[in-house]
């Protein structure tokens, strides 16, 4: 087998020729520079094949041999206002920024009230309108020298959201961006490319969700790059829940300074192939980070989790709990790599990653990776792949509680506690709603109400 | 009420209850006594339906049923209850979910209404008050963090809330203060009634101080070996095990001659 599959590289290389055309003048901008090279870089590097280290158990074949189309310009008049609101939070008042296929949808998006200062955007408009700032971060932190999927998001980096916090900021409604694909008569691609910049002291909420409206095949190609600056403190979540035929690759890249916390939640209930890169680099003294996940897969999904966190400086913690539930035929992969650095004194690193098989045909793949450098650390990992607990279920049963509802609920009891972590109550809600959906709800009533 | 006859049991492949027969009456208490390791536990989890124990022979008859062929959740629903020796932790799922789940699992397959939020409180209030039980315990996952007495009462509020016709405790009395045991048994106690059956199974004398049985049964090495009334108790507090496991091995060996 080959080490990467370049069938489609021509395909991808002519969408590249068709947005360059519709950029007008801008071809000679840093960003399309930074486009030009990303492409070059993807064109080199190719699709990864499982022979690729990383993607050992995480077959892209279906990825690299579809003849994704580009949607350079969405429909924006097939998605309602009705469409959006299924993917809302009940109850949860957020500035919301929609996208469709990867491009900012205004007139579905209400972004008001924001704190002097503070932008919540298009990225397509901050590049087209005052594109200066946004070049000392963008495609900076997330690096696409070995990740063809990193290279080919950079290379096609058109929209996405813009956020931007200047000093002692203070967001106090989630900021919502809401990635919505819609129909096309055949397989489509797009790229959302975020960005967010939190000053210094500065605080804000950023909710992405990821949403499919029909059963079609598609693919999201995401990267959302972070700057957490000196004492500022984001809380990040990630709802994924695209349609179950769709592909979904997504680099989340955090870049902290000292003294920042940055939280990450990231739950994947949708897709069919799904991989997920949260990486942490925590370049100065003192601060803290969370990569926490939940995932739920059935039927024939696969979901990858590739965690890294990455200690460069002294006196910092991070903390991380991933926790997977696979039924069905479901497959899931956990790699969670911590580099503690030379100079990275005092680090406190706890790692913990959890599945349960539901079914026999389930299966995981983990693999914890700590790479310890320096010498006066405290690092704990923990991995526990499991069926579920033949003796509560008995106990469980002894009670009158019938088998399948006894395995409801200790799944559920599973997964809750990653969601019990979450910060907003709106979102615990939809979680646990979800999980019981995903469960068969019926069952459940009242479960989340105790 | 219940029959079980010549009860063969093995856990993988061991052989562990040899032919227990025990007949239990509506509105009897029995007790069930005997050294660590005989089989008390075994029989209580087969008479729930554990399927890691394997029923090899024999039968067991619970109200006219075979309860043989029921699912451990029927056998709940219909009136089996076993007070747990080592009570079960389940971290994430609340204790008044998992009862009020079970009661009204239970209530449904009697044809009754499901109790909403607010009456089932009210209903396990009083039950817990009654056992001196704090509710704040109510909120806590089933069994996390209890300590051993705490967790024998949680055993005893379950068997008062879901009120069974069939209650088996497997060493309830064991690890409890004496006001518990009190307690445990003023519990045991309100639940006696003439249409319902106890088995108490104990190591100690004490707690059939205020569970007064009227039977009590030595298990040794898998069988019943003895019967009597409460006073076969007093007697084995006395004298222990030895004099029966002797009269036993000469009985049996008496029992492998003629054959
Ligand atoms: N799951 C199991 N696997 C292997 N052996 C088992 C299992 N369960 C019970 N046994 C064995 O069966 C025998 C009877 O055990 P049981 O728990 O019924 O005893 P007991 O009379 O309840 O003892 P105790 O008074 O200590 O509670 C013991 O030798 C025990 O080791
Ligand atoms: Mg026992």
């Amino acid at each position: 087998m080959a080490l990467a599959i370049k069938d489609n590289n021509q395909l991808y290389i002519s969408n590249f020729e068709s947005l360059e055309k519709s950029l007008n003048g801008e071809a000679k901008s840093w960003v399309h520079q930074l486009r030009q090279d990303a492409l070059n870089k993807f064109d080199e590097l190719g699709f990864p094949t499982t022979r690729n280290e990383e993607w050992k158990y995480t077959n892209v074949t279906p990825i690299a041999q579809e003849n994704f189309k580009h949607v350079l310009k969405p429909d924006l008049n097939a998605v309602t206002s009705n469409d959006v609101k299924r993917f809302e939070y009940p109850g949860l008042d957020t500035h919301l920024l929609v996208f469709v296929d990867g491009h900012f949808a205004g007139q579905l998006s209400s972004v008001r009230d924001l704190p002097d200062g503070v932008k919540a955007g298009s990225l397509a408009d901050a590049l087209r309108s005052d594109a200066a700032p946004l070049q000392q971060h963008l495609g900076k932190y997330a690096p696409y020298q070995d990740d063809a999927f990193t290279a080919l998001s950079t290379a096609f980096i058109i929209d996405g959201a813009y956020i931007y916090l200047p000093q002692n900021a203070l967001v106090e409604k989630p900021i919502h961006l809401l990635f919505l694909s819609s129909s096309h008569d055949e397989p489509f691609v797009s790229y959302p490319r975020n960005l967010i910049v939190a000053g210094k002291h500065s605080k804000a909420t950023v909710i992405e969700t990821y949403a499919g409206l029909n059963n079609n095949r598609y693919f999201t190609n995401n990267v959302t790059e972070a700057f957490v600056d000196e004492n500022a403190y984001v809380e990040h979540y990630k709802i994924q829940e695209e349609s179950s035929e769709a592909y979904h690759v997504s680099t989340t890249q955090v870049y902290q300074k000292a003294n920042s916390n940055f939280v990450s939640n990231a739950v994947t209930f949708g897709g069919l192939i799904v991989r997920n890169n949260p990486r942490a680099i925590l370049d100065a003294e003192g601060l803290e980070s969370t990569l926490n996940g939940l995932y739920l897969g059935t039927g024939k999904q696969l979901i990858d989790n590739h965690t890294t966190i990455d200690h460069a400086k002294p006196h910092c913690n991070s903390h991380e709990l991933y926790k997977g539930v696979l039924d069905g035929n479901a497959r899931g992969v956990f790699n969670g790599k911590i580099f503690v650095r030379l100079d990275a004194q005092k680090t406190d690193a706890k790692q913990t990653n959890q599945a349960l098989l539901l079914s026999d045909d389930a299966s995981i793949d983990t693999k914890p990776q700590l790479e310890i450098f320096a010498d006066d650390v405290k690092c704990t990992h923990g991995a526990t792949i499991g069926q579920l607990d033949e003796d509560a279920m008995f106990y469980l049963q002894t009670r009158g509680i019938e088998k399948e509802m006894a395995r409801n609920i200790l799944t559920y009891a599973f997964a809750s506690d990653v969601i019990n972590h979450m910060n907003i109550k709106e979102l615990r809600d939809y979680c646990h709603h979800r999980l019981l959906v995903k469960l068969q709800q019926d069952r459940l009533e009242g479960i989340d109400q105790e | 009420m219940l029959e079980i006859k010549n009860l063969h049991v093995e856990v993988e492949n061991t052989k562990i209850l040899k032919g227990i027969d025990l007949s239990v009456k509506p509105g009897e208490v029995h007790a069930i006594m005997g050294p660590n390791g005989s089989g008390k536990s075994t029989l209580a989890q087969a008479i729930s339906g554990r399927d890691t124990y394997d029923v090899t022979n024999g039968e067991i008859i619970y109200l006219g049923k075979d309860l043989l062929d029921m699912e451990p959740d029927e056998r709940a629903r219909e009136g089996v209850f076993m007070a747990f020796q080592y009570p079960v932790e389940i971290p994430g799922v609340t204790n008044s979910y998992f009862l009020k789940t079970g009661l009204n699992e239970i209530r449904k397959h009697q044809g009754l209404e499901p109790l909403d939020a607010m009456d089932f409180l009210k209903h396990i209030k009083e039950k817990a008050k009654l056992l001196d039980i704090n509710t704040d315990m109510l909120n806590r996952s089933v069994n996390e963090g209890f300590s051993g007495g705490e967790k024998k009462r949680n055993e005893i509020l379950q068997m008062a809330v879901l009120e069974p016709k069939l209650a088996i405790l497997d060493e309830t009395d064991s690890g409890l203060d004496i006001d518990a045991l009190r307690i445990v048994a003023d519990g045991v106690n309100r639940l006696r009634t003439k249409d319902r059956a106890i088995i108490v199974v104990t190591h100690y004398q004490r707690l059939l101080n205020y569970i007064v049985p009227d039977h009590v049964h030595i298990m040794l090495e898998g069988k019943l070996v003895k019967s009597g009334d409460k006073k076969l108790a007093m007697e084995l507090e006395e004298k222990g095990y030895d004099q029966i496991k002797e009269e036993y091995s000469s009985v049996k060996a008496k029992l492998e001659e003629t054959v």
